[in-house]
């Protein structure tokens, strides 16, 4: 299957949730040092509640489809829930083989959310717990 | 050392010591600056010595690891031929550039810099040319200065003589960019540099397996290079240095080898090359080294420098007529077989993603030169880089590839 298939790139084209929450909960941006690309998420949190969230920064098409997906997985989820995403969860909703360089943009936004709301370091599926 | 002579070779012949380019459908491989293709002469020797002669080097009072201690040190021989060194003694083997570069700024660097000491480096180095040195300022207070380059992506020489002072202790160069492919003129910064009293370190990760090197028409004192960016297998690379700097390093890694007798609290260490080559090493890659040595010299190093040449001016031609392309780096002529270029709109990592599944193998990255990408302004390029085994018909794999790319993602808007 090609990596540069239709869902993927109409969520390129037209991310979900794209922009910036002056006044948020949650704020945290990463950068994946292996290509430099950086993705923000803010979140507003209310009674453990995710109640909105955008996403911004650049990307190649996956990293932004990915952040994309997952802001459109998390919206209206609690962060009790958000917690249990993993590494496989992003891989399905991606939906398709990736190489081992590849994986690291489809984990980006997933590093993003577990570091910025809940402190948990390091490359999702690859976090010494 | 007699120049070499330009005699063009037979790509079709050259093609068939490769096996990789017989797999359908063809691969246009494009990624030379990062690794290359191994040719069977090379990967036969190494089978030879597995099958054959397998032992220990240097030890052995038996016939075989006195053969393998023979095909080690013909190696050597073969290197030190290669890039003209006095002695073979002055070649060392060891996992590659970066290790090359670490043991200098470890050794020569532990009894040679100090306080306020300055080394200079230019913009476009290699993070194996630099961090090595980031260490070595931070370990003893010495001060790092650049060279900066222009916007064609040539070194600044406007500011050569403001750099180099008799604060100066080394200047520590690449040869030729990985990025930009520029060739850098070594030979007038190591006589600037020397007027200063400074020693010269050159990477030649990207110099020694495209055109001829000498390191004595050269004077520097140290250079670096590393065999699988050649032809040759991973794991074995190559420092070069002068008799006497070596002579009174002091060890970088202690072990067995590496030394003449040994006593519970000191050792003394072995003559040249062994004192810098504690432990086993990697023997069969060595001697893989010494056959690929012999493969691009019969190649030619004059024809594959013309025919890379041939392959990166039609490369230049057609790339530049791709809309919204944009190309670093200096014109073909003061260049290697390099070509660093982003599309407008389309991120590097897509393009590189596009590529491939067109049958083009190419590098999109920083390609472990960040404040390069800084001065270029850029994040990441795409970087098409040319062997001796490339051919019209990949560069026209690579232009219709970015066509395709142009098409799958310029109606996207980009976020
Ligand atoms: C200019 C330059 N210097 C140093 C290196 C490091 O080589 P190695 O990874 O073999 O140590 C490379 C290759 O990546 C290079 O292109």
């Amino acid at each position: 299957m090609n990596i540069y298939q239709e869902e993927l790139l109409d969520h390129y084209e037209n991310p979900s949730n794209y922009g910036t929450l002056p006044r948020c909960t949650i704020s945290h941006e990463e950068d994946n040092p292996l290509c430099g690309d950086q993705i923000r998420l803010d979140l507003i949190v209310e009674d453990d509640i995710i109640t909105k969230v955008r996403f911004s920064g650049h990307g190649c098409t996956i990293s932004i489809a990915s952040a994309s997906m997952l802001t459109e997985e998390i919206q209206g989820k609690s962060l009790t829930e958000v917690k249990k995403l993993s590494r496989d969860d992003i891989l399905d909703m991606i939906g398709i083989p990736l190489g081992p360089v590849r994986i690291k943009c489809a984990l980006l936004a997933l590093k993003v959310l577990k570091v910025g709301a809940y402190g948990i370091k390091g490359w999702p599926g690859e976090e010494n717990e | 050392m007699h120049k070499l002579e330009f005699r063009p070779f037979d790509i079709e012949a050259i093609r068939k010591d490769f096996p990789i380019f017989a797999t359908t459908p063809p691969l246009a491989f494009l990624d030379n600056a990062a690794s290359t293709q191994t040719p069977r002469p090379v990967v036969e020797a190494m089978d030879a010595y597995y099958d054959t002669y397998r032992s220990n080097i240097h030890r052995g009072i038996y016939r075989i690891s006195e053969e393998a201690t023979e095909q080690y040190e013909r190696a050597r021989e073969k290197v030190a031929q290669l890039i003209n060194a006095p002695r073979s003694r002055q070649v060392i083997f060891t996992r590659n550039t970066t290790e090359s570069i670490n043991l200098v700024a470890y050794s020569w660097g532990s009894t040679n810099i100090g306080e306020g000491d300055e080394i200079v480096l230019t913009t476009m180095e290699h993070h194996s040319n630099l961090v090595p040195w980031q260490l070595l300022a931070q370990r003893t207070g010495a001060r790092l200065r650049f060279l900066e380059i222009t916007d064609e992506g040539l070194l600044d020489f406007t500011q050569l003589r403001d750099l180099l002072t008799e604060k100066t202790k080394l200047v520590a160069i690449g040869h030729v960019s990985n990025v930009l492919g520029t060739i850098n003129p070594i030979q007038s910064i190591i006589e600037a540099a020397h007027a200063v009293d400074a020693k010269v370190i050159v990477d030649a990760a990207q110099s020694v397996p495209h055109f001829q090197v000498d390191v004595q028409q050269l004077d520097c004192d140290f250079l670096a290079f590393s065999g699988h960016k050649m032809c040759g297998p991973t794991g074995i690379g190559v420092l070069y240095g002068k008799s006497e700097l070596l002579e009174e390093m002091p060890p970088f890694l202690g072990g067995g080898s590496m030394i003449r007798s040994v006593e519970r609290d000191v050792s003394s260490y072995a003559e040249l090359p062994a004192k810098f080559e504690a432990g086993t090493p990697s023997i069969a890659e060595a001697i893989g080294l010494g056959y690929t040595v012999d493969y691009i010299t019969q190649a030619n190093l004059a024809a594959i420098h013309v025919h890379e040449q041939e392959l990166l001016k039609y490369a230049h031609q057609r790339l530049e007529q791709i809309e919204g392309i944009t190309l670093y780096g200096p014109a073909p002529h003061q260049k290697t077989g390099v070509i660093s270029f982003n599309m407008e709109g389309i991120h590097p990592h897509d393009v590189a993603g596009i590529l491939d599944t067109h049958g083009v193998a190419v590098r999109a990255g920083h390609h472990c030169a960040q404040p390069l990408m800084k001065r270029l302004d850029v994040i990441a390029t795409v970087r098409a880089s040319f062997y001796l085994y490339n051919t019209i018909e990949d560069v026209d794999r690579l232009y219709e590839g970015l066509c395709r790319a142009q098409k799958l993602m310029t109606r996207r808007k980009i976020v």
